[in-house]
This record gives structure tokens, sequence and C-alpha cells, in this order.
């Protein structure tokens, strides 16, 4: 196996296509990183948060389960190590953050390679459900470790404002600017990905592995490799959410739920495209927000009543996600 | 351990496992029908419960007889489903396996909601049927009567399937679209008509396990997740499409979860049957007896 040059058309010099979407994508995460100037409110400020937050994880999945075809239900296991790793390092021994989360992400990834190796042998639905198990058990192991607080969880040390141990008490928009550097950095190396020997492999997997396999592709390997840098953003987008709460404990952030709302904005955007976790979350997370601050405060249940009929509206309406709505037929024909 | 004590847990965990197959198999049956794993499935277990609930509050009549109501409302809400929801989900050209999971994922997260807006997310029990409380001591092991009744409920709704499957004209037209979805339109069988009959099955016997777990457990808005992801696990130990198998991996799950919470904390009991459903697929991908 060989990682030589990104064999595409792209390597010779962008295509414009390719140059248009950097210009977009600048565009977008620029007017993002301003919009805190005009959105003054701090609830706003915070579901604004929340939403980069999960585009960002929601991107790294779907290098994964909407580039790869490799559905993931058991991504939360991810984002835990992430959470988990950056807190006990920073508030057992002191590391910061910033270390935390390269050192999560790394485990992240080590992990997802140890499992990879007998899960990427199951197809299809025994595939999802052992993703699902293996990230249940990981959820009753952290429950039951105390080294890590157990049921407790681990409460981060009040500090003062600092980029050094990412703690902002007071104000919420360097958290915005974090989480939108990390949604640009997944944006960014799924772009990347996107147009070399990687993406294209990833794509034939999943639209016909038997096919890919006899040209050549090495399926096992392409998995492998999608597992271990969607585990990776994952697990950082999980150190992030730690430092934002600033408390975590098992099922605040490796609970089945997460698995979910990660894949849930690939889905409903359009899985396997750029830009579709970034739209499915821009509509599902201040949804799912709103609704539940003024409709589900007292566990009535019209949230979830909305927010499943909406998963279910749109799954049913435009399988191929929001996004193709905005697409224009002739490219989706040369595509496929 | 002692022979007592490990007789008392086998005995339990094989009740218990008899009421996880009935659970399974439904969801096993529809995946064998036409490839798709309801990811509401759960939350037809849950709604089972609530109808038996609300039926002996209305009527008063012990929950033991309102087993063949639950029955009959999840077939009517199985069918439903297949003709409301799923039938379009089919018709995905793109993403067909992503649609089909979200569509039922989505229906089910809209029926825990309803359950808690209609009905309050409180957890309620029905306190007086005539089998409550009532154990069976059977040379020093003590079983509960509602769950022998489970059990027993189980078996009879297996050999019913069994029969049904064999013996009639649906249950060949059954299996005709099992074995060659495409074959079957041909010689004239409308497979949208199985279809929904399949789902209506499939539903009225976790509607039977909802209906004998009301019985002895909790009712409330989200007991469909915990014995919904024990269904799946069921199921694809068992082997996808497997009736014999959901049977076989259900009373092996039940025993299992049964021995682990013996030897381990109560909250790790569930550990067991992961560690389990790990270990087999990882040496047959398709699960004990699925097809490969």
């Amino acid at each position: 196996m060989t990682t030589d040059a990104l064999t595409s058309p792209s390597a010779a010099g962008l295509l414009p296509r390719r140059r248009n979407q950097l210009l977009v994508a600048a565009g977008v995460f620029a007017a993002i990183a301003l919009s805190p100037f005009v959105i003054r409110d701090v609830y706003l400020q915070n579901v604004l948060v929340l939403t980069l937050l999960y585009a960002a994880v929601s991107q790294s999945w779907n290098i994964l389960g909407g580039y790869c075809g490799q559905i993931s239900l058991g991504h939360a296991l991810y984002f835990g190590i992430g959470a988990y790793a950056t807190s006990v390092l920073f508030v057992t021994y002191g590391v910061v953050p910033w270390g935390g989360m390269i050192v999560g992400g790394v485990l992240s990834a080590v992990i997802a390679l140890l499992l990879g190796y007998p899960c990427f042998r199951l197809k299809g639905h025994y595939f999802s459900i052992a993703t699902i198990v293996i990230a249940e058990i990981g959820l009753l192991l952290v429950h039951n470790w105390d080294f890590v607080g157990g049921a407790l969880g681990i409460q981060w040390p009040f500090g003062s404002d600092s980029w050094w141990t990412l703690q902002f008490a007071r104000d919420k928009v360097p958290y915005i600017h974090l989480a939108l550097a990390l949604l640009a950095v997944t944006w960014f190396v799924t772009f990347l990905i996107e147009d070399s020997r990687w993406g294209y492999w990833w794509r034939a997997v999943k639209d016909n592995p038997e096919a890919a396999e006899s040209l050549g592709v090495e399926i096992f390997h392409s998995k492998m490799a999608a597992a271990a840098v969607s585990a990776f953003f994952t697990a950082v987008g999980g150190a992030f959410y730690a430092s934002f709460l600033a408390y975590i404990d098992p099922e605040s952030v490796m609970s089945f739920r997460f698995s979910l709302l990660f894949a849930l904005p690939a889905v409903l955007g359009g899985i396997g495209t750029l830009w579709g976790p970034v739209v499915g979350a821009a509509i599902l997370i201040p949804l799912t927000e709103i609704t539940r601050s003024y409709l589900g405060g007292s566990g009535s249940g019209i949230d979830l009543i909305i927010y499943g009929g909406l998963i279910m509206l749109v799954s049913l309406a435009k399988p191929e996600g929001i996004l193709s709505l905005f697409q224009r037929k002739s490219r989706k024909e040369v595509r496929s | 351990m002692t022979t007592q004590a490990l007789l008392q847990v086998l005995a339990s965990g094989l009740l218990m496992g008899l009421i996880y197959a009935l659970i399974a198999v439904g969801l096993s049956l529809i995946f064998g029908l036409m490839d798709v794993v309801n990811f509401a499935h759960g939350e037809f277990l849950m709604t089972a419960m609530y109808v038996v609930f609300g039926a002996f509050l209305l009527t008063a009549i012990d929950p033991v007889l309102l087993v063949p109501i639950a029955a009959a409302a999840l077939f009517v809400v199985g069918a439903a489903v297949y003709l409301g929801v799923v039938r379009f989900a089919m018709r995905a050209k793109a993403n067909q396996g992503m649609v089909q999971i979200f569509a039922t994922f989505g229906l089910a997260t809209l029926m825990q909601g309803a359950a808690q807006y209609f009905l309050t997310p409180d957890y309620r029990s029905i306190g007086n049927s005539w089998l409550g409380g009532k154990t069976l001591d059977l040379a020093g092991v003590f079983l509960p009567w509602p769950q022998i009744f489970g059990g027993l409920v189980s078996i009879a709704a297996f050999g019913g399937l069994y029969l049904l499957m064999s013996r009639t004209d649906f249950g060949k037209a059954l299996e005709a679209t099992r074995e060659d979805q495409g074959a079957v339109a041909l010689v004239g069988i409308d497979r949208n008509r199985v279809f929904a009959l399949g789902w209506g099955l499939g539903a009225s016997l976790v509607g039977l396990a909802g209906a004998v777990l009301a019985i002895f457990y909790y009712i409330h808005p989200q007991v469909g997740a915990t014995f919904g992801l024990i269904a799946y696990v069921t199921v694809a130990l068992g082997g996808f499409g497997s009736v014999f198998g959901a049977l076989a991996a259900g009373v092996i799950v039940g025993l299992v979860e049964a021995l682990t919470a013996a030897l381990l904390p109560p909250a790790m009991k569930s550990i067991g049957i992961y560690a389990l459903y790990l270990g087999v697929v990882f040496i047959r991908p398709s699960g004990l007896f699925g097809r490969l």
C-alpha cells in the first residue's frame, strides 16, 4: 500500500469547482466567525456553539458513514474517549486540554483500528449493531470505573478565563470560535480527502465493494483509514464538549443518543457530501434545542414528537438529504 | 454458588429468555421477509404494554385475559406502520438502508414523545393481576407465576408461528416472498399485501411479549429502548431472518444475562450479553443460524 500522490486531476491545480467550494467555505466560516457580534443573546450563542460542534462531529462521522458507507451507530464511544481523556488529563494530571485533545484523538483512532479489525468483517446491520453494542460496553465500563469518576463523572475546577486551559466562564464567544475552528478543520480535511485516492476508494467501497475489490481497491485498509480519521476528529469534538460543559459524566457524553446525533445531521443534510452535515446540523440542532427549551422543559415529549417526525419526514421525502434540493440535475447524472 | 442457587438463576434466566425470544422473533421475521430492520421495535413493545395497562384500567379485566387484545392491537399498528411509513422508505432510490434506519428511528422517537405527552413520563404498573405476587416452589427453586405465564405464552406463540408458516396459505406466501420477491409477483401474490400482513404478524408477536411483560414490569415511555437493544442483539446473535435462531438466541441471552447478574454487580448485567454477541459474530459474521 502506497500513500504517494493524490492521483486526481486536482493534483495539478484546483479545478474551478473545487476552488469555488473553498471560496464558499471561506465566506461561510468568516460570516459565522463574525456572527457573535450580531447575535448577543447568550442562549442563542449557546445554540450556535452546539450547532457548530455537532456539524463538526457529524462531518467526522460522515467520513466513515457517508463516504465509506459503514453505518456506525456507536460513535459516542469515540466522543466519550475524547471527553474523558481530556478531563482526566486536565483534572488529575494538570495537562492542558490542548494536549488532552490530541491524546484523546490518537487514543480514539488507535481503538478504532483495533475494533475495526474484527468489525469490518461484518456486513450491513451486523456491523451497525456491533457498533452500538461496543459503545454500550464502553458506557457500562466507564460507569463502573472509579478512576474516571464512575457514575459521578468529573468536575473541572473553576479557573480564570484562558485560552490555555480552554475555560471561559464569562463569555461564550471564544467557544463559538473554537467550535468553528473545529468545524473548519474537519470540513477542510474532508475536502482534501474527497478528491484524493482515499476518497475515491471510499466511495467505491460504499457503492459496490465487489466491483471495487476486483479493480484492486484495498477494501479493508480503506475502511480502517476512514475509521481512524473519523474516530480522531470525533474524539477532538468530545474533548471540546468536555471543556465547554466543564463537567462530564458517562450519560452526558457517551449515551446512545449521541451516536444518533452524530449520524442524523449528515443523513438529514446529505450523506457523503461536504456540506450535508453542516446543513443538517444547522436545521436539526437549533430546532431540537429550541423546542426542548420552550416545549420540552417538563419532559412533556412535544420536542421528541417534532424531532422524530422531522427525521421521518426528511428521510422519506428526501432520501438524498436536504442538500439535494439545491443540486443541479445534470451534475448528479454525471456523478452517478 | 450452591447448586440450588445456580438452578434458581438458570430457571429465571430461561423464563426471561423465552420472553426475549418472543420480543425478538417479530423483528427477525420482518427482516427475513424484506431485509428491513425496524428500529421502532422496542416502541411497539412499549405500545403493547400501554394497551394492556389502558384496557385494564377501562375494563378491570385481568391482564392475563387481555393478552389477545394486545396482539390484535399491535397487528393493526404493525400493518399501519408498513403502509404509512415503511412502504415509502422502500421506494427510496438512494441510501435505502440508511432511509429505513432513520425512518423507523424517527418513528420510534415520535412514539416515545407521544407516549410522554399523552400518557406522562410516570412509571406505572398493573397492581392486581391474580398471577401477581404468586410464586411456584419447585423443590426449593422459586419461580414467579407471571414469568411462568410469559414463558408459556412464548412457547405457545412459537408453536403457533410454526404451524402458521408450515400449514397455511399465508405462511406459504410469506415463505415464498422470503425466498424470492420477484418470482412471487409472477405467480400472482400481492407482495404489498404479504408485507403488510408480515408486519402485522411481526408486531402482534411483540404485542404478546409486551402484554406478558406488562403484568410484572414497570410501564413507562422509555421502556422500549432497553428491550429494543436486547432484541437487536438477540436477532443478530441468532441470525437475521431465522425464526429458530431468535428462539435459541433469546433463551441463551436470558441465561447469560441471569448468570452475569448473579456474578457481577447488577449495573453490569448486560455486559455478558454484549460480550457474547461480539464473540459470536466475530467468529460467525452472520450469527448462530443466519444464512451467509
